[in-house]
């Protein structure tokens, strides 16, 4: 009944701020787009270089290019790459077209591929014969965005509903209202669960909006299902709103729920999956446990990327709830800070 | 004359800081108690503690007979605080829904409390009128409204009239009149000379502890002074 009140009262006040709302869904989706537009922009032109290829494919390839093709023997070419001047080495090796990529920038890969699949198609008789492909560096072969898109998307919402979630329970104390809250019969869990609800509803819309534009519209790679991403998207946002709630107790102002954000927000970023955790120091990657975006991003990827199913990814999915939990009665008992019954 | 508030030598500190030293004190049912006193004595922190929201380090307050703080009797108080606990976003009706509802009066119930309270404060034409939009005054009057929804045994109101313009003061004064009337006990603190000339019975608190409580007349006659003002600053060298 109690709940049920503070469950309305926040839908209606969420409604009345029409900015508030806009970033929570169109901010996360504004910035994703930004990103999109920066690492899937235009064609990339590539440079590349050649040594001992029959006349007619050369020729076919500097047609598919703007630059001239450049003559390297493979070890030359090897130099370039770790210049970083060369992007692809074209040759033949036991009688068949042999690839080797620079391979860190899958924009640089793909626009090569793209060249010498075109260069092929225009030679008809060589129709059938596929290239052997040899990665320099790395071994990806689709985009960047489609790699850390799905991060992106967790990282975004966890950050926005942190920002929001946090600010609205803090007015709750700056503008005396909770004082006024604690003076009548409702009871401490009763206020954390109306906050975790009302917000809730609000997070359900959003995840699924945003999912549903990176998926559809900016045709992030998605091999998994849209429901059960949606359902990761929704328990990230989740833990990032108890959370948020949590530390906002521990906030005087806006700015303080501010200076959560290089604290809290940033570190999660670097350890959720952006950068390869594998390389990093033994303690680095432990620290990395304890942050609730490591495991929300993993099972994005994993669904995004691999096309895995939630009941593949219990164990995220887990901790994601523990966490949430943990939050929750830690804010009922923060809570206590204000009134003890 | 049975007891509304019984406070039985409370005390409470804010870090080293002692805000209430020693208090007792016995607020009548029916009346309007003031307690007056300068900013920092404790007015405030010793209505918290009444309230329920804040608990003392010693000594105990009974409403009613019971101890605070209780959840159970937080549905017979009423509380204002010294801002407004209003939600801008929402309408003053809205405000008043979401109170009823978490003060648990029933949805038939709730539609007339909430028309009898806005009327009572005369801002019944405003109901459906965003708070934000709303002047100081009227955002006390809703304030005011919201305290007494749930028709509290015991209403307490801490500095009800800072910043409200003598006409507006005059019918809040008028309101608690007639609840008074009603049978509400009120607690009101001001530092305010006048005001507490209006109150029934008077506490004046200094540095934590209570200096006098009388009636305005009987206090001012046993300093052999006219006014509230001169009754306090003479209290204030006796306790020296």
């Amino acid at each position: 009944m109690k709940i049920g009140a503070v469950v309305i009262r926040i839908i209606r006040q969420l409604l009345r701020d029409k900015r508030s709302i806009a970033l929570l869904v169109f901010a996360p989706l504004l910035v994703i787009t930004l990103i999109w537009l920066v690492l899937d922009g235009d064609p990339y032109e590539p440079k590349i270089a050649v040594e001992n290829l029959p006349q007619p494919f050369q020729q076919a390839l500097q047609n598919e290019l703007e630059e001239d093709v450049v003559q390297m023997s493979e070890s030359e070419a090897k130099e370039a790459f770790q210049e970083g001047d060369l992007d692809a080495f074209v040759t033949v090796k036991n009688h068949l077209p042999y690839v080797l990529l620079e391979g860190s920038d899958p924009t640089a890969n793909s626009a090569v591929m793209n060249v010498i699949q075109n260069a092929f198609s225009s030679l008809s008789r060589q129709n059938n014969v596929q290239p052997a492909v040899e990665y320099y560096y790395g071994s990806d072969n689709f985009n960047l965005f489609d790699q850390i898109g799905s991060v992106l998307i967790g990282f975004f919402v966890f950050f926005f509903v942190f920002i929001i979630g946090g600010i609205s329970f803090l007015r709750e104390r700056t503008q005396g209202t909770l004082e006024k809250l604690l003076s009548t019969p409702i009871k401490r869990w009763e206020i954390v669960t109306g906050y975790l609800l009302g917000f809730g509803l609000f997070t359900i819309v959003q995840s699924f909006i945003i999912v549903a534009y990176s998926v559809y519209v900016l045709d992030i790679w998605m091999a998994g299902d849209f429901w059960q991403l949606s359902v990761v998207t929704f328990l990230l946002a989740i833990t990032a709103l108890t959370l948020a709630t949590l530390l906002s107790a521990y906030a005087n102002n806006e700015l303080q729920i501010m200076q959560f954000i290089p604290l809290v927000i940033i570190p999660q970023v670097f350890f959720s999956g952006i950068f390869n955790l594998e390389t990093m120091a033994e303690w680095m990657q432990v620290l990395s446990k304890f942050m609730p975006l490591t495991y929300g991003a993993d099972a994005m990827q994993e669904i995004m990327i691999k096309g895995k199913n939630l009941s593949d990814l219990w164990h995220d999915l887990l901790i994601l709830i523990g966490f949430a939990l943990l939050f929750y009665v830690l804010n009922i008992f923060a809570l206590k800070k204000h009134r003890r019954l | 004359m049975t007891s509304m508030i019984t406070v039985r030598n409370a005390a409470i500190s804010f870090g080293k800081e002692k805000v209430l030293k020693n208090v007792d004190l016995d607020v009548n049912e029916g009346e309007i108690f003031g307690l007056l006193g300068p900013s920092g004595a404790g007015k405030t922190t010793l209505v918290k503690m009444m309230a329920g929201i804040l608990e003392g380090d010693q000594g105990e307050i009974l409403i009613k007979g019971q101890k605070v703080p209780s959840l159970e009797l937080m549905k017979s108080i009423g509380y204002m605080a010294q801002s407004d606990a209003l939600y801008h976003e929402l309408t003053a009706k809205e405000n008043l829904e979401f109170l009823a509802a978490i003060y648990g009066l029933k949805r038939q119930e709730r539609k007339a409390a909430i028309q009898e309270v806005l009327e009572m404060v005369d801002l019944t034409k405003h109901g459906d009128k965003v708070v934000s939009n709303f002047s100081g005054g009227m955002k006390r009057r809703l304030s005011l409204a919201a305290s007494i929804m749930h028709k509290p045994d015991l209403l307490i109101l801490d500095e009800p009239t800072v910043g409200i313009d003598p006409v507006l003061r005059q019918s809040i004064w008028q309101e608690l009149r007639k609840l008074k009337n009603n049978g509400m006990t009120i607690l009101v603190t001001t530092h305010v000379m006048d005001e507490a000339e209006k109150c029934d019975r008077l506490a004046m608190l200094r540095d934590g502890y209570v200096i006098a409580c009388d009636t305005p007349e009987k206090l001012k006659k046993n300093q052999k002074v006219d006014s509230l003002e001169q009754a306090f600053l003479a209290y204030g060298r006796d306790e020296k």
